[in-house]
């Protein structure tokens, strides 16, 4: 059994749920024994434990470098491409929390790189691994592809059609839609969710947190005619959700997954599914909506 | 054609940003085969980072707005040196392209009467950015982005296109690149490519672009013989972070001085009051008061000069700093926190408040932000038909960042999420027209082939010769000191002399590792376009000898209304490639018809 995570943070749900690190696979935990048998001695100095290796296996390589004022983790491991590890493989982009290209697990937890501060992190060294849930391809670079082949399976936004003065909504009903668009697409929350973190058997029919907010953002707009419902409990797996709240936990966009889209979806499914007389209501209320297999096969 | 990876299109789109996804879903909604082709994960184009907004003459919030204003605006914060034809099509069209955007799926702030509201933002006469609090660049790619998925268009994710490829007649015809993931060179073949590859910026030390943004389409255009305009007019934004020095570049949205911060130097003045070029004085307020009204009354005040064009603000920052009136880390202070609610600050700003919050340890609703110039956008590029497009080589379609003339010497906040709307549409039906007038299969030279293979291998061949990363770091640094916001001949010279070392230097580089997802392989392979491009930068900066817009000449103070009337026009003639000389020649503006200058004088 590998060490577990020290980290005694919001994430102990996700950690205890999901992060089990294998044999040549980087695990979420990895803050090992030697963070804290060793101090890292002066300030001024940084160690860090970054996984390097490819789809046949790997292992946590040790840098130590100078010490920086207000760096974040990716930062240092820029600092590493650019001295001892020139072809140590990460993803990034825009460097401010709005792209989500450098998710990975520092000390066992999923986060954005950068978007971790060292400074904040526990003295002792930063172990850096890639997310678990996707395939390897080099170091820090996952496979996210499931997501994008989950993102085709969505059936697109369709709206009424538009009034001769435009389409008219109120702020107040386009909030929750508006955080649920927020999500940058950093796959953090597909990356802890345990119904696919170490089950990988699950992956073709589990459309996992990220793809919930999308069904919720669609079946809340006010605009959207399409109905998803029948589609994100058979095909998406809704069911197999069971609420750890471990998605809402890592979300760098503070976007409440759990509480503001599954357990409304859960209930709007439970109630299109088994709800015959609320069924009937909304149905003449909403009327608007098409069913699951015209969305699915319709597609727009 | 080769043993490589092979695919074939109608329509090309070399990146998937703002522009790309729109001039993707164009083509491939006319029925033609349409791919896009992106360096990063699909989504996390440059667009996504756009914070404050886009700019359409709706009327929403104040109904006197129109093309015609917007096209004024657009034309006098360019300092006329806009093709008139562009500014004009992106002020007429682009309340349509937001519109469109709302039918698939996006979802804009409200008015009261459930309309999209509209923000103020420098330059603009009325509140005209429609926005998503300020992460509407993320709101533009994310509906495009899924859009482009409900419509089938194939994408390829991590894929570096290295060199265009002409056939027999001199038609764009191919592309080669590798796959980031593994190494392994592609081929695509198409009747007509449209470049949206965006900016410029990592050429310099502090930008608030990402890795992306190393000019390869403005590269790739000048390699395949295209001509490209303006390339002396690289925008360096006025408010970038300062510190920690980590994120020193990274972009402070002008939003903020949009919902009422104001910019103050160290003894707390306002000083943007004694910046007021005589261009905007008729319409700039000329005491804090009058200022302080206009927010809620456009009608009856002039606006703030903390909303100039970003030209203006980024040289007043400079001169404060430089008159030792800076603030700690070399910026100037932005100041919202005692101006505006914290409530509102959160709502209006969330990211804004995170992104100080968490990266610097400042709380944006008590203390003011430290803010300095960054480079931030370019302004020229490829030379384009107003209406399609088109580049001056056949089969070559240009749009957004990549493309010049929209925006002149300098482009207006917001502007520039309604260019990519705007011409990313007209591209992909000048590129759609042109792919359906084409006859025959598009063919390519293998032979070129086997040399852009052969060229982009060498470093990992090679022994003993040096980083890329350390040649990127002394590119930058030139750039930075002797081609930033504010030029010198003599020291313009200087930075060629030096980018022609840094071209030689760039023949020895090794890399080390394998071809597989390797950064520092990708690096090598990026910097041929850097440096093309900061020569056609510094090349034409050194040919302008005047101050306009983005580009400030120390040794000529101001503008030159001769120079005024020109584009200086950079071009490889007989010579192409990373090694060929590029030309640069004056040629005249495009006249403008009477009745649009008339436009232009009005409200004076």
């Amino acid at each position: 059994m590998p060490d577990a995570p020290e980290s005694a943070d919001a994430t102990d749900d996700a950690a205890d749920d999901g992060i089990e690190a294998g044999v040549d696979r980087p695990g979420g935990s990895g803050l090992g024994a030697a963070a804290g048998a060793e101090s890292p001695g002066a300030p001024d100095r940084v160690a860090m434990r970054v996984w390097r290796g490819d789809p046949g296996g790997g292992e946590f390589a040790e840098y130590e470098l100078a010490a920086q004022d207000g760096e974040v983790v990716l930062d240092v491991i820029h600092r590493l491409q650019a001295t001892d590890a020139p072809d140590l493989a990460c993803r990034w982009n825009c460097k401010a929390g709005k792209c989500g290209s450098c998710s990975a697990e520092i000390n066992g937890r999923p986060r954005l790189m950068c978007m971790t501060r060292m400074d904040e992190l526990p003295e002792g060294p930063v172990t850096v691994a890639p997310m678990r849930t996707f395939p390897i391809i080099k170091d820090l670079v996952t496979d996210v592809s499931f997501n994008y082949e989950v993102a085709k399976t969505v059936p697109a936004f369709s709206p009424v059609p538009e009034p001769p003065d435009g389409y008219r909504m109120q702020q107040v009903d386009i909030e929750r839609g508006q955080e649920f668009r927020k999500c940058i697409e950093c796959f953090l929350c597909q990356d802890v969710c345990h119904v696919i973190r170490d089950h990988e058997e699950n992956k073709p029919r589990y459309a996992g947190p990220r793809f919930f907010i999308r069904f919720a953002e669609l079946e809340m707009h006010p605009l959207d005619t399409n109905d998803r419902r029948e589609l994100v409990r058979q095909k998406g797996g809704l069911g197999m959700c069971n609420i750890t709240k471990c998605c809402t936990e890592v979300c760098p966009e503070h976007i409440k997954i759990t509480d503001n889209a599954i357990i409304p979806m859960k209930e709007r499914v439970v109630d299109a599914a088994y709800d015959p007389i609320g069924w009937l209501g909304r149905t003449i209320m909403r009327r608007h909506k098409r069913s699951a297999e015209e969305a699915a096969a319709g597609g727009q | 054609m080769s043993e490589y990876e092979s695919h074939q299109y109608d329509i090309i789109v070399i990146g998937a940003g703002g522009a790309g996804l729109r001039a993707a879903i164009e083509a491939q909604g006319r029925g033609l085969r349409t791919a896009l082709i992106c360096k990063s994960l699909f989504g996390k184009a440059h667009t996504v980072m756009a914070e404050g907004g886009v700019a359409a003459a709706m009327g929403n919030v104040y109904p006197e707005d129109n093309w015609k204003v917007h096209f004024r605006d657009t034309m006098r914060g360019g300092k006329l040196l806009n093709n008139w034809r562009m500014a004009q099509l992106h002020a007429q069209e682009a309340p349509d392209r937001v519109h469109e955007l709302e039918a698939w799926g996006a979802l804009f702030d409200r008015t009261n009467d459930g309309r999209i509201t509209q923000r103020d933002f420098g330059g603009h006469r009325y509140a005209r950015l429609a926005h998503v609090g300020d992460r509407t660049g993320l709101e533009m790619i994310r509906t495009l982005q899924q859009k482009a998925v409900s419509m089938d268009i194939d994408v390829f994710m991590e894929c570096k296109i290295l060199r265009l490829l002409p056939d027999a007649q001199g038609r764009i015809s191919g592309a080669v690149g590798y796959w980031r993931a593994t190494g392994e060179f592609v081929t695509f073949t198409a009747k007509a490519f449209v470049l949206a590859t965006g900016g410029i910026g990592k050429s310099w030390m502090y930008t608030s672009n990402s890795w992306e943004s190393t000019g390869d389409g403005h590269a790739m255009a000048i390699w395949a013989g295209a001509d490209v305009i303006e390339m002396e007019s690289v925008q360096f934004h006025p408010t970038g972070m300062v510190w920690p020095l980590s994120v020193r570049g990274l972009l402070v949205t002008e939003g903020v001085r949009g919902d009422g911060g104001v910019l103050r130097n160290s003894e707390g003045t306002r000083f943007m009051f004694n910046y007021v070029a005589p261009m905007f004085r008729a319409e700039t307020a000329e005491t804090e008061e009058e200022a302080d009204r206009w927010y809620d009354d456009h009608a009856n005040n002039r606006r703030t000069p903390a909303l100039l064009p970003r030209d203006e603000v980024a040289r007043a920052i400079n001169a404060e700093v430089k008159a030792g009136r800076g603030s700690p880390h070399g910026g100037v202070f932005l100041d919202i926190a005692s101006r505006r609610s914290a409530e509102y600050i959160r709502r209006r700003l969330p990211s804004m408040y995170t992104q100080f919050k968490e990266l610097a340890g400042v709380d944006i609703t008590a203390t003011p932000m430290e803010v300095g110039p960054t480079c931030h956008y370019m302004m020229g590029g490829v030379r384009v038909d107003a209406d399609t497009e088109a580049a001056t080589v056949p089969g070559l379609f240009a749009a957004g960042e990549v493309a010049g003339g929209m925006h002149g010497a300098n482009r207006l906040g917001g502007n520039s999420l309604s260019d990519l709307l705007v011409f990313g549409r007209r591209a992909g039906i000048g590129a759609a027209d042109y792919a359906e007038g084409r006859t025959g299969d598009p063919e390519v030279d293998g032979a070129e082939i086997e040399a852009i293979v052969a060229e982009a291998l060498a470093p990992l061949g090679r022994n003993g010769g040096e980083s890329p990363y350390d040649l990127h770091r002394d590119l930058q640094e030139t750039m930075q000191t002797l081609v930033g916001i504010i030029r010198t001949g003599p020291e313009l010279e200087e930075a060629l002399e030096k980018l022609g070392v840094l071209r030689e230097r760039s023949e020895n580089l090794t890399v080390t590792g394998g071809r597989v997802y390797n950064p520092a392989w990708n690096l090598a392979t990026d910097l041929p376009s850097m440096l093309t491009v900061s020569t056609a930068v510094a090349q034409g900066a050194l040919a302008r000898k005047e101050s306009r817009g983005g580009h400030t000449r120390e040794d000529f103070p101001a503008a030159d209304p001769e120079l005024g009337k020109v584009n200086f026009v950079q071009r490889q003639t007989d010579d192409r490639g990373p090694d060929a000389p590029i030309i640069v020649s004056p040629e005249p503006l495009p006249e403008m018809p009477a009745e649009l200058r008339q436009l232009l004088e009005e409200g004076q």
